[in-house]
């Protein structure tokens, strides 16, 4: 089992000082390689999960383990770590820095592992998207679905083990919105890399085996 | 990817922003560099024109002035010594002690530039730096008996446009007004640059200046050490042989600069050994502005320590080493100069420095995003503090480096002003030591403006920032 949340709860504090829940999730698990969609309807705590599960944001209570390993318990510099070198990220917004070209963009997904950076790899994820043709376009210079591209590639570039993709197709045209779920099936299967991935497309989740329904605060797993 | 690109990267996307702070930066940059370049190259230059000389012996009065007069032909001309004194000092008691002593003469002028009476030895004997004696880029030395030889020095010769075979008048008075021209004097050499003052003088057979003084019936201005009334000048007749034996001890001994074929016209009656000799009655009346002296290098170092008083006492004039006077000068006045105006070019440098933070800082709202962008990717909050850090950093040191080229400009701008005003040549490449110490300045400075928005940037929350738009 690669990814196990057991009796994770998020609050926030509000200003009276009562607590607000916003998730409460007694149990979810994912495999390794597996690829599993999360729908719910907006403000329901699917990016909050994301976040959670990426180690951005802190479980108020509960246990997050990737790989064996505890992010919860892990100090804040030690989750960094491993974020950035078992965990890949796909934005809705993309999330490119706008200064930096394609090429830098994904080599930026590889600067903060232990590993050094690797350029080939980086060209060879950028033209595994299609997009070898745009290296040293910046973001501004390039389509939305190409920006969503180079996002799926730097997602990829630091090997991780997950792939956390929140909503990535609802910026994007319909004539790219497929192009981007196939895209990041297709590699996160030649990578053997397991993908979370939320939409509340019920087009896109349908192209699922798996799909957790995330409805007020609890998760509900509807298995096809 | 280095962490430095990252920095550089954050610095394009706001170009004009961050071009605008490292100008600002650069502008203080420049002004400390060129107060340290000018203070640098006038030390230097001031230091290097007292090299040639171990004493400069002169009239009573401040010691500083006789130097800036007869060292660095500034300032105004002191009153003279007498001619007896000066024989005392080069063939009396203290012959011993003197390598080279060369006589000089002042108050007459010619386009600004110092017209100095002095002897061929001048050029022969001394050397302007350690090692480094007077060349002649055209021409030769005018020679010992020849009255009315010139030699000018090279920015003179460049200003005034005189070269060898044309005829100048020498002005009365120190300074470029018009006064009163003298008989014309004929250059005979060109010196080749020294990067002394001597480069701005135009230097004269003593005798002539003499007898051009003495052929001038209204020498009223004080000091000018012409011929008095019953002493004016008998070329002729003002020599005598020597025979105590004295004279090879002395600086007189060798007459490097006679000449080989004399003209009749106007020449001293060369003596047999080629000596003159200055005991005659005549020189009594006559008045050297001051001596340039070198001593010997054999006396001992107490000895040459007690010189000054020595001959001040005994000869009732005052000898001062060029060297401490210089000193006094730039450490006393001119060094508090140079701190004051290094202090305010500082200060526009930290205030450049805080124009950095507040540059950088005020992008931090903007920048929120990015942030959190990278620290979702993996970094550190330490990396994104360094990030800001070394943005801060390359401003400040990309700035320091434009300023040093605008400060090296600037010098080289000023250079002209300042050599004619001065007599100094300022080098606009030549670097100072001390400029080494604008890079971990500007480092430090960079680091310590820099900790604020590297604090805010450390503190991003990136849950938030990244739900936010950007």
């Amino acid at each position: 089992m690669l990814l196990q949340l057991r009796e994770v709860k998020k609050s926030f504090f509000q200003p009276d000082g009562s607590e607000l829940p916003i998730l409460d999730i007694p149990e979810f698990s994912v495999d390794a390689g597996c690829q599993v969609v999360l729908v719910g309807r907006s403000g329901c705590g699917k990016t909050t999960l994301l976040h959670i599960i990426a180690g951005i944001s802190r479980p108020t209570s509960g246990r997050v383990k990737i790989d064996g390993w505890d992010i919860a318990l892990m100090a804040e510099s030690e989750v960094d770590q491993f974020r950035a070198e078992r965990i890949g990220y796909v934005y809705q917004t993309f999330n490119l820095l706008p200064s930096f070209t394609a090429l830098e963009n994904v080599l930026l997904g590889m600067t903060f592992g232990r590993v050094r950076p690797d350029r080939e790899r980086a060209k060879a994820l950028l033209r595994r998207v299609g997009l070898e043709h745009r290296l040293t376009h910046k973001p501004p210079m390039l389509s939305v679905g190409e920006q969503q591209r180079v996002a799926v590639a730097r997602a990829l570039a630091n090997r991780p083990q997950l792939i956390l993709a929140d909503e990535p197709t609802a910026n994007v045209d319909v004539g790219n919105q497929q192009q981007i779920i196939d895209l990041l099936r297709e590699t996160c299967r030649e990578e053997n890399v397991a993908l979370i991935l939320v939409t509340h497309a019920p087009e896109v989740a349908e192209q699922f085996e798996r799909v957790e329904y995330l409805e007020k605060i609890n998760l509900v797993r509807v298995g096809r | 990817m280095s962490l430095w690109k990252i920095a550089w990267r954050s610095i394009q996307q706001r170009a004009l922003a961050s071009a605008l702070t490292a100008f600002s930066m650069a502008l203080g940059v420049a002004l400390v560099a060129a107060v340290i370049v000018i203070h640098g190259v006038i030390d230097q230059s001031f230091r290097r024109g007292a090299q040639g000389y171990d004493l400069i012996v002169g009239a009573k009065g401040s010691p500083l002035e006789l130097v800036l007069t007869a060292v660095y032909h500034l300032g105004r001309v002191p009153g003279n010594m007498s001619y007896d004194a000066y024989d005392e000092l080069v063939n009396g008691q203290f012959a011993a002690d003197i390598q080279v002593a060369i006589p000089i003469c002042l108050g007459d002028n010619f386009k600004g530039f110092r017209v100095i009476g002095t002897t061929p030895d001048m050029f022969a004997r001394l050397e302007y730096l350690d090692g480094r004696k007077y060349e002649f880029a055209e021409g030769r030395n005018f020679y010992d008996d020849a009255l009315r030889e010139a030699v000018i020095g090279a920015t003179a010769a460049r200003k005034t446009g005189l070269k060898v075979g044309d005829k100048f008048r020498p002005v009365h008075g120190s300074a470029a007004a018009r006064g009163e021209e003298h008989e014309p004097f004929d250059i005979v050499g060109v010196l080749a640059p020294t990067g002394t003052p001597n480069d701005r003088a135009i230097f004269v057979n003593m005798e002539g200046f003499y007898q051009m003084h003495a052929q001038a019936p209204e020498e009223a201005e004080r000091p000018l050490p012409a011929l008095k009334d019953e002493a004016k000048p008998k070329p002729e007749a003002k020599d005598e042989h020597k025979s105590d034996g004295q004279e090879n001890q002395g600086p007189s001994a060798e007459k490097p600069g006679e000449k080989p074929a004399e003209k009749p016209s106007e020449k001293h009656e060369p003596h047999a050994d080629g000596k003159h000799s200055h005991g005659s009655a005549h020189d009594e009346h006559r008045e050297v502005t001051a001596v340039l002296v070198v001593l010997n290098p054999k006396i001992p170092p107490t000895r040459r320590v007690a010189l000054p008083k020595l001959v001040s006492k005994q000869l009732d004039v005052q000898a001062v080493a060029p060297a401490e006077q210089i000193d006094h000068l730039l450490r006393g006045i001119v060094g508090n100069v140079q701190l004051i105006l290094l202090i305010l070019a500082v200060m526009i440098v930290v205030v450049a420095g805080i124009g950095i933070m507040v540059s950088i800082y005020n992008s931090m709202s903007d920048r929120r995003h990015e942030i959190a962008i990278i620290r979702a990717l993996g970094a550190r909050r330490t990396t994104i503090m360094i990030v800001v850090l070394l943005e801060s950093i390359l401003l400040a040191l990309g700035g320091g480096a434009a300023g040093l080229v605008l400060g090296h400009g600037l010098t080289g701008v000023l250079s002209p002003l300042i050599a004619d005003q001065t007599g100094v040549s300022v080098n606009p490449l030549q670097f100072q030591l001390s400029e080494l110490i604008l890079i971990p300045g500007l480092i430090l400075l960079a680091t310590v403006v820099g900790y604020l928005p590297a604090v805010v940037a450390y503190r991003t929350d990136v849950a938030q920032s990244l739900i936010s738009s950007p």
